[in-house]
């Protein structure tokens, strides 16, 4: 098969792979059960479908394979672990959808993966590949971790979910808020990864599958606003892909990128959703950080960006997460307010902070900031930045600029 | 924990690169060390001359044979290596994927074993 069918195939499959994963993992905890079982049956469908061609209901087909296969797998396990419940309970269930659609429990799978007793860094790989089925291979790249250590540490975190008994269910009113952050960190932080990601191919397919995510969660939780904030945050910086290198592949800044590349569409949709989420009335990170990037994405009307009002929103949200992160981009925004001085003088509150020794971001800023005051360290800085970059394309943007600072007088 | 980082790449293309292209690459490297020292992770690296450069030794039945060339005729050759201080080996891939290197050709990490 091409490899374009191939993905074809698997992009029309994995909405219903995670469906049926988090379904059949459901009643047992059982994650890599579940995913055993599907694995058959997602293997018949890449088969058949290269001989065949994809069916005229591509994702009709494979619910219908998948749950065939299930039905047999269960049946198979029962007989081995006679008077399991849990089993017995999903064999009956699946039989009772006869040609139904299994139900979606994507959303329960999801809290699970994202569940406090699933270490941290574990989450979102873990979502990736429960949800939408990347093999460890693929996360354990994305990830910077070798493949085989990858699967280790997702093997280990299924068993703990079994092991521990990780509720898949929807938190209870009064665990939502504490619960809801880590499912949007862990979203985002595969959203990142794909976006940080040195290889311009790989970064966008994962930041994809993570809008994909997200996607999932804002149909599963429509009055969670942070999850909508968060979906149009993904949105708008998804949309302005293809801007953000020239046509011979040099990296271009955001304030310098052509509009008529950024994706309308994809924007007008992130300002739908996070209208819906500001109509909810109950701000957040999410929220606030999507609201900074429509700030820019204003500027394909407008023709000029807001400063004073980016800088503001950086302030909200410096006072609610006090990353240093945003701290820098809260420079970069006084800075266009009132002057390269006004934005060396916010990075100086980071001075002394551990994250700084390999901390990329920091190092560009302030380099850029001190070109254009003309005080000295420019260069150092350029360099301190370059030597943290793993992007090429960046790296030959800051090399330029280093350049250009060591031919002026 | 050390790692060695092996620089692995295509020494024909870094020889046909463009001049502004070769002192890009000098100057990403160099950057690169500063950083790696700047975060108390260099311990050593250096560059290598080509493979062509090479020779290879070895004893059997009693008798030495040096042969020139590299130890494996292969597209891409060891270039250069560092050595770094990582906590663990996460650490020392994220490293490998800042070295200048990894964008041209493969960085293999390699835990040292310590014997003393």
């Amino acid at each position: 098969m091409s490899q374009d069918a191939q993905r074809a195939a698997e992009r029309v499959a994995r909405e219903s792979y995670g469906r049926l994963v988090a379904f059949l993992a459901s009643g047992t905890r059982d994650v890599p059960a579940a995913e055993d079982a599907l694995a058959d049956a997602f293997a018949a469908a890449l088969r058949v479908w290269a001989k065949d061609g994809p069916p005229a209901n591509p994702e009709g087909w494979l619910v219908v394979a998948a749950r065939r296969r299930l039905i047999d797998a269960a049946r198979r396990r029962r007989v081995e672990t006679e008077g399991d419940p849990a089993l017995r309970l999903i064999v009956e269930e699946l039989e009772a959808l006869g040609e139904a659609p299994a139900p979606d429990r994507r959303l329960q799978l999801m809290f699970a993966c994202a569940h406090p007793a699933i270490e941290e860094s574990l989450r979102a790989p873990l979502m990736l590949q429960t949800i939408l089925g990347l093999d460890a291979g693929a996360v354990a790249s994305a990830f910077l971790v070798k493949p085989a250590t990858m699967g280790q540490r997702l093997a280990r975190a299924k068993a703990r979910i079994r092991q521990a008994g990780v509720p898949f269910r929807l938190p209870s009113p009064e665990l939502w808020p504490e619960r809801i952050g880590p499912v949007l960190d862990a979203i985002y932080a595969a959203f990142a990864q794909g976006w940080l990601g040195a290889s311009e191919l790989r970064a966008r397919d994962l930041a994809e599958e993570a809008i994909w995510l997200g996607r999932v969660l804002v149909e599963g939780a429509p009055s969670e606003p942070e999850a909508a904030g968060l979906l149009a945050l993904m949105l708008y910086a998804h949309a302005r892909r293809a801007a953000r290198r020239d046509p011979a592949g040099r990296y271009v800044p955001l304030s310098e990128q052509d509009v008529g590349f950024w994706d309308h569409a994809a924007i007008d949709e992130a300002e739908r959703r996070l209208g819906e989420a500001a109509a909810l009335g109950r701000p957040g990170r999410f929220q606030i950080e999507a609201a900074i990037q429509s700030a820019h994405a204003a500027r394909r009307h407008s023709g000029t960006t807001d400063w004073p009002a980016i800088a503001a929103l950086y302030e909200g949200l410096l006072a609610l997460t006090g990353s240093p992160v945003v701290a820098v981009n809260r420079a970069v925004a006084l800075a266009q307010v009132h002057g390269p001085e006004a934005g060396l003088a916010a990075l100086r509150a980071l001075d002394g902070h551990a994250v700084l020794t390999d901390f990329q971001a920091y190092w560009a800023a302030r380099a850029d900031l001190e070109a254009r005051a003309g005080v000295a360290g420019a260069g150092e800085s350029y360099r301190r930045a370059l030597g943290l970059e793993t992007d090429p394309a960046a790296r030959a943007f800051l090399n330029e600029r280093l350049n250009a600072l060591t031919r002026e007088p | 924990m050390q790692y060695l980082l092996m620089i692995h790449g295509d020494e024909s293309a870094m020889a046909s690169a463009r001049q502004a292209d070769r002192e890009g690459m000098m100057a990403a490297y160099g950057a690169y060390t500063h950083a790696l020292k700047e975060a108390g992770v260099y311990v050593g690296g250096e560059r290598l001359h080509p493979a062509a450069s090479a020779a290879v030794v070895r004893i059997k039945d009693g008798r030495t044979s040096v042969v020139n060339g590299p130890y494996a005729e292969s597209h891409e050759q060891l270039g250069g290596y560092y050595v770094i201080e990582a906590a663990d080996l996460d650490a020392a891939l994220v490293w490998a994927s800042r070295c200048p290197g990894a964008a041209y050709g493969a960085i293999e990490v390699r835990p040292i074993w310590p014997v003393m």
